[in-house]
């Protein structure tokens, strides 16, 4: 009989992020393979800087914050000291494709045996919906009223796993989403893979997650989950690019 | 303990300091004048087995030895001021997790780039906050480049008996001047500090968090106040300062580092011409101490505050004594150096 429980590896406590929201479904998808691989005892995650910094109050294991985009900055501090430990960080677009770009790229160029998860909802949540580097074009923020626009030089959506991708110390990069759930299956099994990468000592992994942000894109959670399906992802094509 | 002469610079001698002294991880970025340090610890971190890292930036370093340290390790990085510029939100991320760790700062002249003479102009930086939020750094100044030694032992227990960042504060001048300094042969004892709140994975304990958000109400005050009355234990239990000639003496001269031994230089001039003046040296400039200034200085006539800066230390000087006497204030910056001349002259007019 298939029996449907929380993972051990989770606080018995409800998620606070807004209806809808992707971050709960990562935050479980998370918790379940570091219950699966057996690693809790020796998981570290880094938090971002963003709505998903308090995801000690969800994760039952050790867990730290780190100031906005320099997760991947303390993640090789912890690793290369502690190299038996899994270390993973779990940052939004603002976080690590924006202010903590260098660190990413950097980070990931040097091959640290980490695991990266990378929530994509195109906006900034936490602030109140500004232009994220992964905002679509003509995507309303609040600091694009008007529709993200790149011949006013609000640039182009940032295509992460692609960019990091043609760096030799990136072993796996792949995007998947949490708008189904087959889609779910498909993320729960890259989360897993770039788990497994670091066990394995293979080197850094990066998994983007397509994630509906409907609070700051304003549509209900059904429509957000449609939008991530029928708009986000001809943006942002879902699978391995690594 | 039987030693060893050697003779290196500053920069080297804060190197096999902090190694001695248990350093396990060290991430620094290339800017003059520290790079001898960098180079240093390159070459001594891989021969003890241990980590070195060339950051991509200051601030990938602060945020690298933020992880190394809240993984249970000793965790230092080094930089010049525009550097040090940079870290400092990493620094005061530090302090609100109340993480250990020691950062050097050997100062060049500033604002801006500046230029890599020697400087004295960070001490508001250092020891009035530097980053956001109410916190403080403990702030050694080493005098000598045995102390440049010396002080990484003091820097590292300091940091780990109390969760506080330390940050040692040098300048050009000492960080490249070579002198013979004393190491002890033998592995020194290093004390070792029960770090339960690191981040080892949750094995046969509750999950550890480092944090320093603190939402709902009254919250973060709370935290704040816990800050306070560390500082406050701090401000009680570590000042350490270095007095000499305190008595028979009509004046008073107070400088710290580079700037003490050029006073001290001028307030020997002073004495063949029959002027005798007490030397006071601040160690730690956090927690500056004002209380021994004070009782020094009760009976003098004047104090003359020495730096590498247009008065920055002087205002702690101030504070300590208030209206009680005249003191007067000499300074240099922009990577100039004053000669024990210039300030013999200097006193020799003020104190006609």
């Amino acid at each position: 009989m298939l029996e449907f429980k929380k993972p051990q590896t989770l606080k018995d406590k409800p998620f606070h992020y807004c209806p809808g929201c992707g971050h709960g479904i990562v935050h479980r998808i998370i918790a379940e393979v570091v219950e699966e691989l057996g690693i809790r005892e020796r998981t570290v995650a880094v938090a971002p800087v963003g709505c998903a910094v308090v995801a000690y109050d969800y994760w039952d294991f050790d867990v730290t914050e780190s100031a906005h985009g320099r997760a991947l900055a303390v993640a090789t501090g912890i690793k290369r000291c502690r190299p038996q430990l899994a270390v993973f960080t779990y940052q939004g677009d603002g976080d690590l494709a924006s202010i903590g770009m260098a660190e990413t790229l950097h980070c990931a160029n040097r091959g640290e045996n980490l695991t990266c998860i990378f929530i994509n909802n195109a906006c900034y949540g936490m602030t109140g919906g500004q232009m994220a580097p992964t905002t679509l074009i003509g995507q309303k923020t609040a600091t694009t009223p008007q529709g993200r626009a790149p011949q006013k030089g609000e640039g182009y959506p940032l295509k992460v796993p692609e960019l990091l991708a043609n760096l030799k110390g990136v072993v796996y990069a792949e995007r998947t989403s949490v708008d189904s759930p087959a889609n779910i299956i498909k993320t729960k099994q890259a989360i897993k893979k770039a788990f497994l990468n670091q066990i394995e000592e293979k080197g850094f992994s990066l998994v983007e997650v397509l994630s509906q942000c409907p609070t700051v894109w304003g549509l209900s959670p059904v429509q957000a989950v449609r939008w991530v399906r029928e708009v986000m992802v001809k943006e942002f094509p879902l699978g391995k690019i690594k | 303990m039987r030693s060893k002469k050697v003779f290196i610079t500053g920069n080297e001698a804060i190197g096999e300091g902090a190694v001695r002294a248990g350093c396990f991880f060290y991430a620094g970025y290339p800017i003059t004048p520290q790079n001898e340090l960098t180079a240093f610890m390159a070459k001594r971190m891989a021969e003890e087995k241990r980590i070195f890292i060339q950051a991509e930036s200051e601030i990938s370093a602060i945020n690298m030895v933020f992880g190394a340290s809240a993984s249970g390790v000793r965790a230092m990085t080094s930089s010049s001021s525009p550097g040090i510029s940079l870290k400092q939100e990493g620094i005061s991320y530090l302090a609100g997790c109340e993480l250990p760790a020691v950062i050097v700062n050997v100062q060049r002249g500033g604002p801006g780039l500046g230029n890599i003479g020697p400087s004295q102009s960070d001490y508001f930086q250092a020891t009035k906050g530097g980053g956001h939020g109410d916190y403080h750094l403990i702030v050694l100044a080493p005098g000598s480049v045995q102390e440049c030694f010396d002080f990484m032992f003091l820097a590292f227990n300091l940091a780990d008996k109390y969760r506080n960042p330390v940050m040692v504060l040098l300048d050009a001048f000492l960080g490249q001047m070579a002198e013979a300094i004393e190491i002890p042969k033998s592995k020194i004892q290093i004390s070792n500090y029960k770090k339960d709140w690191a981040l080892t994975g949750a094995k046969g304990r509750a999950p550890n968090v480092i944090r320093s958000l603190f939402l709902g109400e009254g919250v973060l005050e709370k935290h704040n106040l816990k800050l306070q009355k560390k500082y406050k234990k701090i401000r009680d239990n570590e000042q350490l300062f270095e007095i000499e000639n305190r008595n028979n003496s009509e004046i008073v001269f107070v400088a710290y580092g580079i700037s003490y031994r050029i006073a001290k230089e001028a307030s020997l001039l002073l004495q063949e011409k029959g002027l005798k003046v007490a030397l006071f040296r601040p160690i730690t400039l956090w927690p500056f101490p004002y209380q021994a200034l004070k009782s020094l200085a009760k009976d003098k006539r004047a104090v003359f505050v020495f730096e590498l800066s247009y008065g920055q230390m002087v205002e702690d000087v101030r504070l300590a004594l208030g209206e009680s006497l005249p003191v007067y204030f000499y300074g240099r910056a922009g990577g100039e150096v004053f000669t024990e001349k210039e300030l013999l002259n200097f006193v020799e007019k003020e104190n006609a």
